[in-house]
């Protein structure tokens, strides 16, 4: 019995169309009591392995075994059937709902009794594992973390011996992950199969006993996690070796292009969701943002962009150094804000949903921004179609062609189509909002080279993002945020990964522990005085 | 017991296959292994295809019609038992026979690919306008209004004033019933979908309304500026019958339009449709704001003022649509002078993917079918009735909608999977 993987893929082909090959002849085991890291670049074919796995996709060749019988995977229910369960990006609950209602939900009464029953089983599987339910919380109130943990009791509640967790940490806090793996460990413990799908090399190496590896569809190997190392991983999945330290170049000049200052703003339903926010940015560093989801990181770069109302003494002034002007851009509308002649890079989180035309090919995208220029009713096709054509060789942007609808690339290629088109604003601001997230290394890279070398052009650079890793790495400045208000700005060189985690967590007058030396490190750093001002005042208001 | 749990849901997938393709005559089922996985995996699969050449997307869409047709023949058999060659033929002379009903489809043609024309912009920009029936309807009597109070029955103006006045209060009664909408989705973000449809009603109200006030309670209405000693004409919109070659009859001055006209109009509102939807900047704005008002927020477009625009087009060119009904062939109107085409046009538009030149197409398609249809219905006297040919025509429309499935998608069979399989192994 201890030889039979819980799950075996044995030669598994996926192809879509005739072109594409998802997956090639794929064999790998899993097994019991394991946790397994699947690593690979974007469109290795990590997600469309999990999927057939899961019921969602159906195999065009090959065997998936489960528990050494073989198995006909033909919908997600027949997957449950066998104990699988996939706790997806996306959580699939319904927010008006309590935890129970979506736990009980599309389960038959017979099999899952009524709410007590179902209320007493989960409380046995959180006191098992260790996790968190309030039963009575409706899904609207909890936070990413408190989703996550409810979809994988929901899971367990289904009987799932074999869970698969697509990116479970991109959404989390450094302490939610810590707790994250603690219940995974318990799972393990527990006898039960656990596969991770993540990016974050240095969570395979603390959390999975083997590390299995795709390529280009292709099963490279499975190593043993004590015996790899970031580097060792990487030069797999990519085939090559990488070179993996992120660039943080020192530049003596900086200049005051951005001063934001009480800045609030409420969201449709009246709440305040961005609250008194005041910093600088400075043109040649990159100011990273720092923050749980929703702590008001959208709203502070779209009311900067001209997308988000802002309330009364709200203040957004631009500098143009050159022409000594001076521009308060709230109030402005887009259209206006680029009329003033002021160039904002912005790339939004929601690159489909609010950067890019889906279902336009490149040159229908680059065209976005600059479709209005000339007096002619007629759009001019020539320069965009010229700036895509050389957007995708520059950025070696993978796509059929240029007219290929934007929507049908891969998700890295998509952020490339949209950074290609900002940086060619030649802005003199730029902001991106989580400009990586599920990116593969290569292409994260690619995009850490741009904005640097945006940041040695001169401009500014706003950078929100969640890998607390990276922003540490790439930043010169990190502003954290927390509950819609500035809890701080650090030092990237100096900073700790500890220290941002429980700033986002805990403001300032309700935690004590917020370190104190930040701030003094603040002002010893070579930045301006006026940037150490904006620091110590924002320290002050938040601890009155 | 996990094998048989999973056998229920496999079972359920079994029967809609087998019923559908037939079971039983797969090479080597009688092997052992290969029958012990016959009774798990369904026998096909539904696989989305990335993209299909032009040639075989042609042959999905004749394969349809062809299956369509024969369909219909059976029903026409079993029900009626009448020859289907020969209520095919009939309903090819619906518009082919003479060259009256050739001129009538074309026509039929130019108006409802005027009123296409007129909801494609809007549902490009995802505004679900079913108004289109009721704005065609105020064009209508727009025109009419100024016909009747301009013309024979009201001021006597002369047909240089009475025309243009026509067209414009044409233009502007249907520009009217589409941008209240518009302003109403605008600015405090109205259900644009029940918002049109209530219109209609209130538009159907209206010219029934007129109608009986007009009419003075007869429902023969008498073409207006066309009846009496010494009809003016003040209003229509025809060309000379010398230079119109849809004149079938021998007057000079005959008492009703051709249809030349109408047909010229629609030609280059195609066109322009076309040019204006691909190449202007309105166009793309358009465009961007039906894939996603973020994005258009985001891009600097005003979703407001682009939903306004874009409705007035669209109420314009309803306008347009109602004016030629009404100046155009009709010079009276009714509840029903629109046909329904405003809703049929959304199916047309949508057949056609938004691109005014395959609408050409889908439009000869459905009056092609219409005409033949009602062309049936008074050959066969009776055995045939309208209802007959409507079920038929419904039928063919399934077809041709149905098969964009099998565009999209492709069914894998198993018995193909399973031979590959097992090469592989050998």
């Amino acid at each position: 019995m201890q030889n039979i993987p819980a799950i075996r893929f044995e030669n598994i082909t996926k192809r879509f169309g005739n072109k594409v090959v998802a997956n090639k002849h794929v064999t790998m085991d899993i097994q019991k009591g394991e946790i397994m890291a699947l690593l690979g670049e974007n469109g290795s074919g990590k997600t469309t392995l999990m999927n057939m796995l899961s019921g969602i996709y159906r195999q065009d060749e090959g065997v998936i075994y489960i528990n050494g019988e073989e198995a006909h995977i033909n919908s997600p229910r027949d997957a449950y059937d066998l104990g699988v369960g996939m706790i997806h990006q996306h959580f699939k609950l319904v927010d008006v709902f309590t935890a129970i209602e979506n736990i009980a939900l599309g389960m038959d009464k017979k099999e899952s009794g009524g709410t007590k029953e179902i209320t007493e089983k989960v409380k046995a599987i959180c006191d098992k594992y260790g996790f968190d339910v309030d039963p009575k919380k409706k899904v609207y109130n909890m936070t990413v973390s408190e989703k996550q943990t409810l979809e994988i009791v929901k899971t367990l509640f289904r009987g799932a011996n074999m869970l698969i967790l697509d990116e479970p940490t991109a959404v989390l806090t450094p302490q939610e992950t810590d707790k994250l793996f603690a219940v995974m460990r318990n799972m393990k413990a527990d006898g039960k199969s656990i596969i991770i799908i993540t990016h974050k090399l240095n969570e395979v190496l603390a959390i999975s006993d083997r590390v299995a590896i795709l390529r280009k569809g292709e099963y490279i190997g499975t190593v043993l996690t004590a015996e790899a190392s970031v580097q060792s991983l990487t030069d797999m999945m990519v085939g090559e070796k990488v070179e993996l330290d992120i660039e943080r170049p020192d530049l003596e000049y900086k200049e005051k292009k951005l001063s934001v200052s009480h800045l609030s703003c409420r969201d449709k339903y009246g709440v305040t969701v961005l609250d008194d926010v005041s910093f600088d940015a400075y043109g040649g560093e990159i100011l990273g943002i720092a923050g749980i989801s929703g702590s008001g990181q959208k709203q502070l770069l779209e009311a900067i962009a001209g997308l988000q109302k802002t309330e009364k003494g709200s203040s957004i002034i631009y500098y143009d150094n050159s022409n000594h002007v001076e521009t308060e851009l709230t109030g402005l509308s887009v259209s206006e804000i680029k009329k003033m002649g002021v160039t904002l890079a912005f790339v939004p989180e929601d690159r489909l949903g609010m950067g890019l035309v889906g279902s336009m090919g490149m040159t229908g995208n680059m065209m976005l921004r600059s479709y209005k220029m000339g007096h002619s009713p007629f759009t001019d096709r020539n320069t965009p179609r010229d700036l895509a054509v050389k957007v995708k060789d520059e950025l070696e942007v993978v796509t059929p062609g240029i007219a290929t609808p934007v929507r049908k690339l891969s998700g890295g290629n998509v952020q490339k189509v949209l950074v290609g088109r900002e940086i060619a604003l030649e802005p003199s601001v730029m902001m991106a909002a989580y400009a990586v997230r599920g990116l593969d290394i290569n292409t994260s890279y690619t995009i850490y080279r741009l904005l640097n070398d945006q940041k040695k052009k001169g401009t500014a650079v706003i950078y929100v993002g969640e890998d607390l890793d990276v922003l540490l790495a790439l930043c010169d400045r990190i502003l954290v945020l927390c509950d819609g208000k500035v809890n701080g700005i650090v030092d990237g060189r100096t900073a700790t990964k500890e220290e941002v985690g429980l700033m986002m967590t805990h403001l300032a007058d309700d935690a004590s522990a917020v370190p104190h030396e930040s701030a003094q490190e603040q002002s010893d750093a070579s930045v301006q005085d006026a940037q150490a001002e904006t620091i110590q005042e924002t320290k002050e208001e938040g601890e009155k | 017991m996990i094998s048989m749990s999973v056998h229920t849901s496999e079972q359920l997938q079994r029967i809609s296959s087998e019923a559908e393709m037939g079971n039983g005559q797969r090479p080597g089922s009688g092997q052992k292994k290969s029958g012990r996985r016959n009774q798990k995996d369904p026998l096909f699969h539904i696989v989305k295809r990335t993209d299909i050449p032009m040639w075989k997307s042609l042959l999905i869409r004749a394969g349809a019609l062809i299956a369509a047709l024969v369909v219909c023949a059976v029903i026409i058999v079993v029900i009626t038992g009448e020859d289907p060659f020969e209520m095919y033929k009939h309903m090819f002379n619906g518009s082919f026979k003479t060259p009256k009903k050739f001129w009538g489809m074309l026509q039929e043609m130019a108006i409802l690919l005027c009123i296409s024309l007129a909801v494609t912009p809007a549902f490009k920009m995802r505004f679900w306008n079913i108004g289109a029936e009721g704005q065609v309807l105020m064009g209508g009597l727009g025109a009419l209004m100024a016909m009747k109070l301009l013309g024979d029955d009201g001021l006597r103006l002369p047909n240089a004033v009475v025309l243009p006045m026509t067209i414009i209060t044409a233009i502007l009664f249907g520009a009217l019933w589409a941008v209240v909408p518009a302003i109403f989705k605008a600015q405090w973000n109205t259900n644009e979908t029940l918002f049109t449809l209530m219109m209609n009603y209130i538009a159907i109200q209206i010219v029934r309304y007129i109608q009986i006030v007009w009419s003075g309670g007869s429902t023969a209405l008498r073409p207006i500026n066309g009846t009496g000693s010494d009809p003016s004409y003040a209003g229509w919109l025809r060309l000379p019958a010398q230079i119109d070659p849809s004149f079938t009859g021998s007057v000079v001055v005959p008492s009703s339009s051709g249809y030349l006209l109408n047909i010229l109009i629609v030609a280059a509102l195609t066109v322009m449709v076309f040019l204006y939807m691909r190449y202007t900047k309105q166009g793309y704005e358009l465009s961007v704001v039906g894939e996603s008002e973020n994005t258009a927020r985001y891009g600097g477009i005003s979703v407001k003022k682009v939903i306004i625009r874009t409705m007035l087009i669209s109420g314009v060119l309803c306008g347009i649509a109602g004016l030629l009904i009404v100046a155009g062939t009709d010079h009276i109107i009714n509840d029903g002078s629109a046909k329904g085409y405003g809703y049929t046009a959304i199916i047309v538009s949508w057949l056609a993917k938004f691109n005014p030149f395959y609408m050409v197409l889908t439009t000869f398609l459905v009056i092609f079918l219409k005409q033949g249809a009602s062309e049936l219905s008074t050959r066969t006297s009776g055995v045939i009735t309208d209802d007959f040919s409507n079920i038929l025509i419904a039928i063919i429309i399934l077809f041709i909608i149905g098969c964009e499935f099998f565009i999209n998608y492709q069914i894998k069979v198993r018995a193909r999977q399973q031979k590959s399989k097992e090469a592989a192994e050998s």
